[in-house]
């Protein structure tokens, strides 16, 4: 399997704080790796700088084989490098299919197209149908993205996410907000992420940690603590004293 | 500053209703209506043709300001500037070039645009309060040139002297100003038509996702700087037009045609019609302009009042509103 994601000693500073200490891990295709640690571990800071939000004071980072460090936001996605959010970053007015839409147009790059109608792209509108009807949101498609239940709003996240058709794919914290009864459709939509494509998730549910990563990266006050599969993890003194607690 | 925060909580339910409601009427529709209504007001008071040339070119000016201020979210006081450009350098290339239209009119957008994606280079770095600070720092160092080079602009009196040849050689201006009226509004017309073309276009989703949300745009791999770059050079290349347009059926710019109390008055008039539909824009403007007409020839020292009273109405009572109390009273004599 070829490595689609690694990262080489990325550091970070924040003034006096050190927020990211010499992080190296590599995603190879049909990785779950899950990212945990206690609150201000820099779980969001790491992804940010992966995803190219921010840069790292040094320390590289390689996409699918090519240097990727210097490569802006954009850049990356073209790459096949998708993020989502912690706290969901949408377009509140648009019509939740419109939305679906703009990613497929933004994946296509025909977002520099200025004359003809964004209703002229059939393909990718019943592109757009299926996404939407895949995560059981065909019946809000012409809703506005804001009126939708929070719940709701966290499957758009992730649907974006996929229409973009990543190779590697960065969760921020899929499941936070959301009621515990609403997250099937989330949980069947983690569970039924292609296999070809590399998973990090950051996520404080330690259930969904345990039940849908193969390997398992603790990080404490930015360094990495350990690594390993999520039984070696359970098994770590050194884990269960900085983050599990007994 | 209320006019921005105005400007900003008007914009958003205004790209909303846009966005949320799919794209139903084609986009040669509304700039059909434009002509059509256009002619008929020409026809109808043929001795205003005077008022209607300035509705027209006004109501382009707003529209270039639409695209920046109500699609792509971007709250700006300096748009005089693109104007401004645009007017002198076509009123200079009649006067000591060519005094075709047609070429002025070209030269006129050239300067716009090429203003806009000078200026936009530097000022789309920035955003929010500093951004429509640099707008202004732009138009006033643009006026303050304009008022030293002399030699080129006629400074504080103005740039004159010029006499526009026939339009397509035929047409010469008359002094109704009946070809003035027709040549103006067919350009808005068409570029009514390609601004609805363009905001209807992936690129124009892309920038009112921008709008929207820049983080999520920037997360779906759009290149945020290049598109807003793109759409604000675009507005400068209509803005451009106006000015030529203003030069040349005026055969006079002046220094208040770069001014900060164009740009607000602009602002203004964005306001009164709605920002973020295009369509608001050619209302307000059209509403501004005959209202500014009507009061400042009964009282042509307080008109300003009159327009600040609307505006405020307009603001505490919104067009929507309106809209909505008036549909619930017609549902209810049913």
């Amino acid at each position: 399997m070829t490595t689609l994601l690694d990262v080489k000693k990325l550091d970070k500073r924040f003034g006096g704080l050190h927020v990211t200490r010499g992080v190296s891990f590599s995603l190879k295709a049909g990785d779950r790796l899950a990212l945990i640690g206690p609150n201000g571990a820099g779980k969001t800071t790491l992804v940010n700088q992966i995803s190219g939000v921010m840069s790292p004071d040094s320390g590289e980072i390689w996409l699918r084989g090519d240097d990727a460090t210097r490569l802006n936001q954009a850049g990356r996605v073209r790459a096949g490098l998708v993020r989502t959010f912690q706290i969901t970053t949408l377009a509140p007015h648009f019509a939740v299919q419109r939305q679906v839409e703009l990613a497929l147009f933004e994946r296509e790059g025909l977002t520099g197209r200025m004359w003809r109608s964004v209703d002229a792209y059939p393909t990718l509108k019943a592109e757009a149908q299926d996404i939407l009807a895949r995560f059981g949101l065909r019946a809000h498609a012409a809703t506005a993205t804001q009126d939708l239940a929070y719940g709701d709003q966290r499957l758009i996240e992730m649907a974006l996410a996929l229409a973009l058709r990543p190779k590697v794919l960065l969760l921020d914290e899929p499941m936070a907000g959301v009621p515990k009864g609403d997250g099937a459709h989330l949980l069947a939509a983690l569970d039924s992420l292609p296999s070809s494509l590399a998973v990090l998730i950051i996520e404080h549910d330690m259930d969904l940690v345990f039940r849908f990563a193969n390997r398992i990266l603790v990080l404490a006050e930015g360094a990495v603590l350990a690594e390993g599969t999520p039984d070696e993890i359970r098994r770590d003194p050194k884990v269960r004293a900085a983050y599990l607690g007994n | 500053m209320n006019t921005i925060t105005t400007t900003e909580a008007l914009a958003a339910p205004a790209a909303a209703t846009a966005a949320a409601a799919p794209r139903g009427a084609p986009a040669w529709r509304a700039p059909l209506v434009v002509l059509v209504l256009g002619a008929a007001a020409c026809a109808l008071a043929p001795d205003q043709l005077g008022l209607m040339t300035r509705i027209f070119i006004t109501a382009l000016l707003v529209l270039s300001l639409d695209l920046v201020v109500g699609v792509a979210g971007l709250a700006t006081l300096g748009h005089a500037a693109l104007f401004g450009v645009g007017a002198y350098a076509a009123g200079i290339f009649a006067l000591q070039v060519h005094p075709d239209p047609l070429i002025g009119l070209a030269v006129g957008i050239a300067a716009g645009a090429g203003l806009a994606l000078l200026s936009g280079a530097f000022l789309l770095r920035y955003h929010g309060f500093t951004f429509l600070m640099l707008t202004v720092a732009v138009s006033q160092i643009l006026l303050s040139l304009a008022q030293r080079a002399r030699g080129w602009t006629g400074g504080d009196d103005g740039l004159s002297g010029f006499v526009m040849v026939p339009l397509l050689g035929r047409f010469e201006f008359d002094l109704e100003g009946r070809v003035a009226a027709c040549y103006a509004l067919a350009v808005l017309v068409v570029l009514f038509y390609v601004a609805r073309r363009l905001v209807g276009s992936p690129f124009g989703l892309a920038v009112r996702g921008i709008h929207e949300n820049p983080v999520r745009m920037a997360a779906l791999g759009t290149p945020v700087f290049r598109r807003l770059w793109v759409l604000y050079t675009v507005a400068g290349a209509i803005a451009g037009a106006a000015g030529a347009l203003s030069a040349q059926t005026n055969a006079v710019v002046g220094l208040d045609s770069l001014s900060f109390a164009l740009s607000a008055e602009l602002l203004v008039m964005l306001i009164l019609g709605g920002a973020g539909r295009l369509t608001g824009a050619i209302v307000g403007a059209t509403v501004f302009t005959l209202l500014h007409h009507t009061a400042a020839s009964i009282n042509p020292y307080h008109w300003l009042f009159v327009v600040g009273t609307l505006l405020m109405l307009v603001v505490v009572v919104s067009p929507a509103k309106v809209w909505a109390w008036v549909r619930r009273r017609a549902g209810g004599v049913r």
